[in-house]
């Protein structure tokens, strides 16, 4: 069972991992505008509340999916930063041993089922993990992130369907930043998401995704009702994102304003609403958070390091896990 | 001749083809203002507007079978399908439906669409944004499918494809939309079923598709400098295949090698070295090989991923070894 969300520590590690995730992301970033990344990646800097909120409400036993853009998800979840930069760096010690990178990243040790390249593509895949708990009497919840884009999948309404009709543990958390690639929501999205839950009689939600006590207040009780049979359940949380589609979508003003941009980061930015909160009630004084976001700095800088200089794995690991034994 | 990037060619054949033939229009995600992510429609929006090039919802199904409804009632959409991998989501769409209009109906029906993806590992995509599933189209009857190795392929192929009556599926090499290659400011169109003889030689026949053509003629490169004489083939089209030239071709030199970028195993590379077997095995002096990429899910690790996929050194070697009578162990 989760615990209770009141104490100090509790709100002072939400904030850390707010930024654990955004300072994960600053140092992916370099990490590719300094072509030492291979590939490409999609950064979730904005979003931190959303991952936080939510997995702050979960234990290690509760699942999630993940998607391309799914760093946040990952350090959420409890992973650590040195096996997420050595498998952004395609190494040997990465989370998938460097043979899934950025958009495969999974992390099974605390129920992170894996970022998914196909959008929409584990949403079967947490529904299933629902049906699982349910046939196997276990009272862990499944979370399904995914962005407003993917509400175009098809597959999204099949397992709505099917999760309302056998009352799985699942919660559907969709991600609407806004943009589906390099287009507006608004015209990729006909008439109100929410009530595309709710025609399949899902109980849904719509939450400031910028603010980690909102998300996490919510979360919370649909999690203990999901435990107790009551799901399936819809959020919809409105957040942005804070770069471009993906890392090399820099000359973006044909899409989205700059003015846009700087009122999202200037006035609404989870971590700093967030950090102001911890201070007003007294919380944490602006020496100690200086401290922690120190600290974070270091720890990232040390992974980063570390994963550079780490080994790739040997070419014989190629056609190793094609099959299980 | 001007030089032109494939990238370019693919645009110049769609947007002439549009030009021509009010009928056809272009739909898929972010090919309108975005030009898709490689940039390849760019441009295409301001000519034609939005009416004829349509950014879609991430709803491949369902833009792949609006496609074929409107294909088969006076329409020739081109569809733009992001990444070749998606194309399992829309198997149903084109292979149920696209592929057998034309035969269920008795020939009353018919789907003049096409279908333009890509293909291509190496670009440390990952195991969802790196696969060349080409084998699993061409397996389907009623479906034609292109794979240009070049610029001036891309560019006429492209426009047969469009004028063509049945669902055509266009694999381009996402490594490649950069480029260039001599393309003619005239028009001209690269028929279906005919191969392209790269580079005459004697001694062994390198059929090769897409950008693997490339490997093949840089083998061939090494190889001359060793004193053999290879043969380069680009099929062009897989189907159609051009048959008689490569068997042509393999009753004068007596060996192949065929390389694809498709996982090796039940493959395009099977598919054209049993047609070899089958028809030309008394002109053989050693067996035809197959060279695809490895039977591996791609990897990300770039020391992982340049393993799988076939290289011009590969081919050379393999190539020296069948001339020097060896056997050699495929997988
Ligand atoms: C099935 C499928 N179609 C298209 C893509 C290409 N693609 C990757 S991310 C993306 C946009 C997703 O938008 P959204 O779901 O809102 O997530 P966001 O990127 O905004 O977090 C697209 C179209 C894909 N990966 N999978
Ligand atoms: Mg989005």
């Amino acid at each position: 069972m989760a615990k209770a969300k009141t104490n100090t520590e509790d709100y002072l590690r939400m904030y850390a991992q707010m930024v654990r995730i955004r300072t994960f992301e600053d140092n992916a970033n370099q990490l590719y505008l300094s072509a030492k990344m291979p590939g490409l990646t999609h950064m979730y800097s904005g979003e931190e509340a959303v991952a936080v909120g939510i997995c702050e409400a979960l234990t290690d036993d509760d699942r999630i999916t993940s998607t391309h853009r799914g760093h946040g998800h990952c350090v959420a979840k409890g992973a650590e930063f040195k096996q997420m930069f050595c498998e952004l760096l395609g190494k040997e010690e990465g989370y998938c041993r460097g043979k899934g990178g950025s958009m495969h990243i999974a992390d099974q040790s605390h129920g992170n089922l894996g970022a998914n390249a196909i959008v929409g593509g584990s949403m079967g895949i947490a529904t299933g993990s629902a049906l699982r708990a349910k046939l196997q009497g276990s009272d862990d919840v499944t979370v399904c992130f995914f962005g407003d884009g993917a509400t175009a999948q098809g597959l999204w309404y099949e397992v709505m369907n099917m999760a309302a009709l056998w009352q799985l543990p699942v919660i559907y958390a969709c991600e609407n930043n806004g943009y589906s690639e390099y287009t507006r929501t608004e015209e990729i999205a006909a008439g109100s998401i929410t009530a595309r839950a709710e025609a399949f009689g899902i109980e849904a939600h719509q939450v400031d995704g910028q603010d980690v006590l909102a998300v996490n207040g919510l979360t919370r009780k649909l999690v203990e009702r999901a435990r107790k049979g009551e799901g399936p359940f819809f959020i919809e949380l409105m957040t942005y994102r804070y770069h471009g589609h993906h890392v090399g979508d820099i000359n973006r003003e044909y899409y989205r304003s700059k003015d846009e941009e700087k009122d999202w980061k200037e006035n609404r930015d989870p971590i700093v609403r967030f950090r102001s909160w911890l201070v007003a009630e007294g919380i944490a004084t602006e020496e100690e958070i200086e401290a922690m976001n120190a600290k974070i700095e270091t720890d990232a800088s040390e992974a980063v390091a570390y994963a550079e200089a780490a080994p790739y794995p040997d070419m014989s690991e190629v056609d190793m896990h094609v099959y299980a034994d | 001749m001007r030089e032109i990037t494939l990238s370019q060619a693919v645009n110049e054949a769609i947007a002439e083809e549009m030009r021509r033939d009010g009928t056809v229009f272009l739909m898929g995600e972010d090919v309108a203002e975005a030009g898709t992510p490689f940039k390849v429609l760019s441009g295409l929006v301001e000519e034609f507007g939005t009416e004829r090039v349509i950014d879609t919802p991430i709803s491949e199904p369902g833009f792949v079978g609006m496609a074929v409804g409107a294909a088969m009632t006076g329409a020739r959409p081109i569809v733009d399908l992001m990444f070749g991998d998606f194309i399992y989501l829309v198997m149903d769409q084109l292979c149920n439906q696209a592929a057998k209009q034309h035969y269920m109906s008795g020939g009353k029906l018919t789907v003049p669409m096409v279908l333009r993806t890509n293909m291509g590992a190496t670009r440390r995509s990952a195991a969802q944004h790196s696969q060349s599933l080409q084998a699993l189209v061409a397996h389907i009857p009623g479906l034609k499918v292109a794979m240009p190795s070049s610029a001036y392929e891309a560019k006429g192929l492209m426009k047969t494809a469009i004028r063509d009556n049945n669902p055509v599926v266009i694999f381009e090499d996402k490594l490649m939309y950069q480029d260039k290659a001599p393309v003619p400011e005239e028009e001209y169109l690269i028929p279906f079923g005919e191969a392209h003889i790269k580079r005459e030689g004697s001694d062994i026949t390198l059929i090769a598709t897409s950008s693997m053509v490339q490997v093949a003629e840089k083998a061939a490169e090494m190889l001359a400098s060793e004193g053999i004489s290879a043969e380069v083939i680009d099929p062009r089209t897989i189907v159609p295949l051009d048959e008689a030239t490569l068997l042509d071709s393999v009753r004068k030199t007596s060996r192949a090698i065929v390389i694809d970028e498709g996982h090796q195993s039940y493959g395009v590379t099977a598919e054209i070295a049993s047609r070899l077997n089958e028809k030309a095995f008394y002109h053989l002096d050693a067996p035809v090989l197959r060279m695809g990429a490895m039977d591996v899910p791609v990897p990300f690790s770039p020391a992982l991923e340049d393993t799988t996929v076939p290289t011009p050194e590969g081919v050379t070697d393999n190539a020296r070894r069948l001339c020097a009578g060896e056997m050699i162990d495929a997988a």
